[in-house]
């Protein structure tokens, strides 16, 4: 049905052969930050920012390298060394695939160190930020080069490590902390199942590299082990990439510092789900499987849930996170549907990399100048303090809402097209998200740059230094036309065939098709509503009360609410009947033991009254009885 | 032939039992031990004599020498714990207990 896979060759020599370096770059970075502590602080910045660029140089050398071979030829595998003795050698893959997440991963991870030099400016611990920025490159690379799963696995719980340190960087907050821990544990869950996505695997084929499964699975092959495989792998993305039912702990990380939003869970790391999906999209998720369904359905769900949250939320980044959650669900929509949709998939991841990122970092921007406030209700016309925040804020704006011709309007509604062609219903509601993240996005943008100001006393705006709007303006060149080179004439459809493979037809790009009118028609109504309630009528500086749906947005759908009772609740009354019967089943037990011999020995030793002649008529009672004894038994 | 030797060690064993028990004054208390032991010995001697060998005067010999140290620490004890607590009565030395 679909185009065959490119065999995996191996590779020696080249800048290829060297692409460990790229994991090694910034890992010695982080190394050298932590170890060194404080003697690094005067130029510990400069040496994170050296290191990713480094990462970033060696991506794109390989890149070229790479696009040198013909196309049969593209994936390549660089043997390491041999990690576990008889079962996993660690080895990388470099293919169109995770050369792509490399070139993202390392692009925008370093316009985003850059960012941070003036981001972070003011804060004493720098250094330890830049040290767990290169942790995490590091880990991400290694998540998405690694040529089997346990390396792969190894990178997703490292850059889960980096995302908890991160959340958790300003850790004198309670919230912070809190939201670090919850991060940590919901992704936990979904680490449960790609472990034993894993542990199947092993037993299944006795092979966890990519290059092995290749060999053993025919394409489409489909049973209840390749199912529950599949869902297993799934669990593990929901969780890494805020799925819904494992969205919650995402609105929370937002606690972590704006460029961690950007970076983590924005760009790269919450989007390793969908590079799990689409690596393991041959194997596991073949077109048509009922797991594919599954992938789809949650992604469809999620792309609705994250609007809608996305809708209700004062705080710009969590108006923003909720927006994450929905473009993400795009993706996996788009992973859910085969080898046609792969491509606008991880189109859509790239471009998202680059708009929210710019959307995020214009968030970070506008709290650089406004001391920190997050609520957009104390903001308004920001555009003319701000003009190139702004500039740039407003491109990514028009990217994610899917402007035409913007990069968001071609790899979002290639996602929407395909949808509607394999799963129109799931394609439908992806229409109806778009229409949502119209409405959200242009409040967003209404209430923090247009109207009224409604500024704290204390508030100057004030532009930001020019470390943090030139990488801004990167990324909004990004948003601009990164979307219309993918997609046009299929490019990045046809550079990562040899990956993932192709679609039979090579879809072409409708400018006037029923689902991408449908959407545009949506998009507008939905920001003409928000220019209604946000940008022409008076927004209150005071949260309204809200309706039944408004609250139910603002509680995150009471997704909290619901973990809360289904496990936190449960949890707890289990602990405390735990306690109960470790107090006073065990502990009594011992304690009941030994109180009883404490007792009856204080009572036995009343005996000894320290009356000389009573010892005596014992002895002589004693010698009397055993010599009756003896008589009796007649031994004398 | 010898059985009046046996009620006699006998006898003298029981009275110096009884006034271990029932005396107070240290002092009578250790002529009772000494008379316990003599008893002993006298049986010793008249089984010795009963049976025909030696053993049993040879072990009375022991029990004196034993008995003759034994006076030497108790006296001394007696003593002792007569300087200390004006009293020679074995219920007044009750400290050692519970």
């Amino acid at each position: 049905m679909e185009s065959q896979i490119a065999e995996i060759a191996q590779h020696t020599g080249g800048v290829i052969g060297l692409s460990w370096l790229m994991i090694a770059f910034p890992l010695v970075g982080a190394f050298v930050l932590l170890v060194f502590g404080r003697f690094t602080n005067r130029w510990g910045h400069l040496l994170g920012v050296a290191m990713s660029l480094a990462s970033f140089a060696v991506a794109v050398l390989g890149f070229f390298e790479l696009i040198g071979f013909g196309e049969e030829e593209r994936r390549r595998a660089v043997h390491l060394y041999e990690f576990i003795p008889g079962m996993v050698d660690m080895g990388l893959l470099i293919d169109p695939l995770s050369i792509s997440f490399a070139l993202l991963i390392t692009g925008v991870g370093s316009l985003i160190h850059i960012y941070s030099i003036g981001y972070m400016s003011h804060d004493e611990h720098r250094r330890r930020f830049f040290a767990y920025l290169n942790l995490f490159v590091a880990a991400m690379l290694l998540l998405v080069l690694a040529d089997n799963y346990v390396g792969l696995f190894i990178g997703w719980e490292g850059v889960g490590l980096a995302s908890y340190l991160l959340i958790g960087f300003w850790q004198f907050k309670p919230s912070a902390a809190v939201a670090a821990k919850k991060a940590f544990v919901v992704n936990r869950v979904g680490d449960f199942g790609l472990l034993v996505g894993m542990f199947v695997i092993w037993t299944t084929f006795g092979t966890l590299t990519f290059q092995g499964l290749g060999e053993q699975i025919t394409p489409g092959t489909e049973n209840g082990t390749m199912l529950a495989i599949g869902l297993l792998l799934l669990l593990g993305a929901c969780g890494k990439s805020a799925q819904l039912p494992l969205q919650s702990w995402l609105l929370d990380a937002m606690e972590g510092p704006t460029p961690v939003s950007a970076l983590i869970h924005a760009a790269t790391m919450v989007t390793a789900g969908v590079y799990l999906v689409v690596r393991s999209g041959a194997f596991f998720f073949p077109e048509g499987s009922g797991a594919a369904l599954a992938v789809a359905v949650v992604g469809a769900a999620t792309l609705l849930a994250g609007a809608i949250i996305g809708c209700a939320k004062d705080d710009i980044k969590k108006g923003l996170a909720g927006s994450t959650m929905s473009q993400i669900g795009y993706m996996m929509l788009g992973a859910g549907l085969g080898p046609a949709g792969y491509a606008f998939a991880i189109g859509h991841l790239i471009t998202h990399g680059f708009f929210k990122a710019d959307l995020f970092l214009g968030a970070g921007s506008v709290m650089h100048g406004m001391n920190d406030e997050v609520d957009m209700r104390k903001y308004g016309g920001l555009r003319k303090f701000m003009p190139v925040t702004f500039a740039t804020f407003f491109i990514g704006y028009l990217a994610i809402i899917g402007f035409p011709l913007l990069s968001g309007y071609f790899t979002k509604d290639g996602i929407i097209e395909t949808a509607v062609h394999h799963q129109p219903i799931l394609g439908w509601l992806a229409v109806l998200g778009a229409g949502i993240t119209g409405f959200y996005m242009s409040r967003m943008v209404f209430m923090t740059f247009f109207g009224q100001k409604r500024w704290a006393d204390d508030a100057h705006p004030h532009e930001s230094p020019s470390v943090m709007t030139v990488p801004l303006m990167v990324l909004s060149l990004g948003a601009l036309g990164l979307g219309a080179y993918l997609v046009l004439s299929n490019r990045l459809m046809l550079f990562l065939a040899p990956a993932v493979g192709r679609p039979e037809e090579l879809p072409a790009f409708h400018f006037t098709s029923t689902p991408g009118l449908a959407t545009l028609a949506l998009v507008a109504v939905g920001a003409a509503f928000a220019w209604m309630r946000y940008g022409r009528a008076e927004v209150p500086s005071v949260q309204p009360r809200g309706s039944f749906l408004t609250t139910f947005a603002r509680r995150d759908l009471y997704g909290d609410a619901l973990n809360e009772s289904l496990f936190m609740r449960p949890g707890q009354w289990l602990t405390r009947i735990a306690v109960f019967f470790d107090n006073r089943g065990i502990d009594g037990l011992v304690n009941g033991l030994a109180a009883g011999i404490g007792g009856s020995s204080g009572r036995l030793r009343r005996i000894q009254t320290g009356f000389a002649r009573t010892y005596a008529l014992s002895i002589l009672i004693g010698a009397a009885l055993l010599t009756g004894a003896l008589l009796l038994v007649g031994n004398i | 032939m010898t059985t009046h030797y046996l009620i006699l060690s006998g006898l003298l064993f029981a009275i110096g039992a009884m006034g271990v028990l029932i005396r107070r004054n240290a002092i009578v208390v250790f002529m009772c031990v000494e008379l316990m032991l003599n008893a002993c010995n006298l049986a010793f001697v008249t089984f010795s004599r009963q049976v025909g060998n030696l053993e049993g005067q040879i072990i009375a010999f022991f029990v004196m020498v034993v008995a003759a140290a034994e006076v030497v620490v108790g006296l001394a004890i007696i003593v002792t714990i007569f300087r200390t607590r004006r009293s020679a009565s074995v219920d007044d030395a009750n400290l050692l207990k519970y």
